[in-house]
């Protein structure tokens, strides 16, 4: 079975798998670089217990997409693949996976932390945190696709 | 005419559901779907500044008009990732 380069899935998350969706194997490509987001014991002060991923799924495949596209306009001949899990993460466990692929490493390290940096503007998808004592939904971005300052600052990270 | 109300993570909690089926007047932008809201509803006002709305699954703006049998999404900051 293929795998699709964007997702949204309550499944554990494979990045060998992903890897192997987007990078060509054809020797075309001269560099993969890849992400993935884990989910981590201390935030803010707080011991984190696990989380719960919520999504607005088909407006978040949409959103990945868009990030894909917009990454493969920056940095031409690049292929970025994109999975983020939802449902309950324990500790440890991947929330995201981003694989970069291109003919050099500096656009597969570039159109990689491109993409991590626009999912947490604009991807309508929420972490629900359980700490000992309490939990809290945590909120980020105001989403705005259109808006190009903050466009600009992913990418300027993304040089950096 | 009939609209369907998502909302998402806290705005989920507040109003005790995540999905919504309202009467509004027809000719009914985004925000008179929000403000028949809030009037149902007055915790949700704290979002108003803060949220993004979107439209049978596309980001939109509170000035876009709805139509019978659209899907409206009210959603807090996100923190994907």
């Amino acid at each position: 079975m293929s795998t699709v380069t964007v997702a949204v899935t309550s499944k554990r998350l494979d990045l060998e798998a992903l890897t192997a969706a987007v990078a060509s194997g054809s020797g075309a490509d001269g560099a993969v670089a890849s992400f993935a987001g884990l989910v981590r014991q201390d935030n803010l002060g707080r011991r984190v217990a696990y989380l719960e991923y919520e999504a607005y799924e088909p407006l978040a495949v949409r959103a990945l997409q868009r990030i894909v596209d917009e990454a493969l306009a920056a940095w031409p001949g690049t292929r970025v693949g994109v999975h983020h899990r939802i449902g309950r993460l324990e500790l440890g466990e991947a929330s995201i996976v981003i694989v970069a692929a291109s003919a050099h490493r500096a656009d597969a390290f570039a159109a990689c932390r491109y993409t991590i940096e626009r999912v947490k503007q604009i991807v309508p998808i929420w972490k629900h945190e359980h700490f000992d004592g309490g939990d809290v939904w945590l909120e980020g971005a105001t989403a705005d696709p259109d808006d190009e300052t903050a466009r600009r600052t992913a990418y300027r990270i993304a040089c950096a | 005419m009939r609209v369907t109300v998502r909302l998402f993570a806290r705005l989920r909690d507040l109003a005790g559901s995540g999905e919504l089926v309202r009467d509004v007047p027809a000719a009914s932008t985004i925000d008179g779907v929000w403000r028949h809201l809030v009037a149902e509803m007055p915790a949700l006002g704290e979002y108003e500044r803060t949220m993004s709305v979107a439209l049978n699954a596309d980001y939109s703006r509170m000035s876009a008009m709805v139509k019978e049998g659209d899907e409206v999404a009210f959603l807090p900051p996100v923190s994907g990732g």
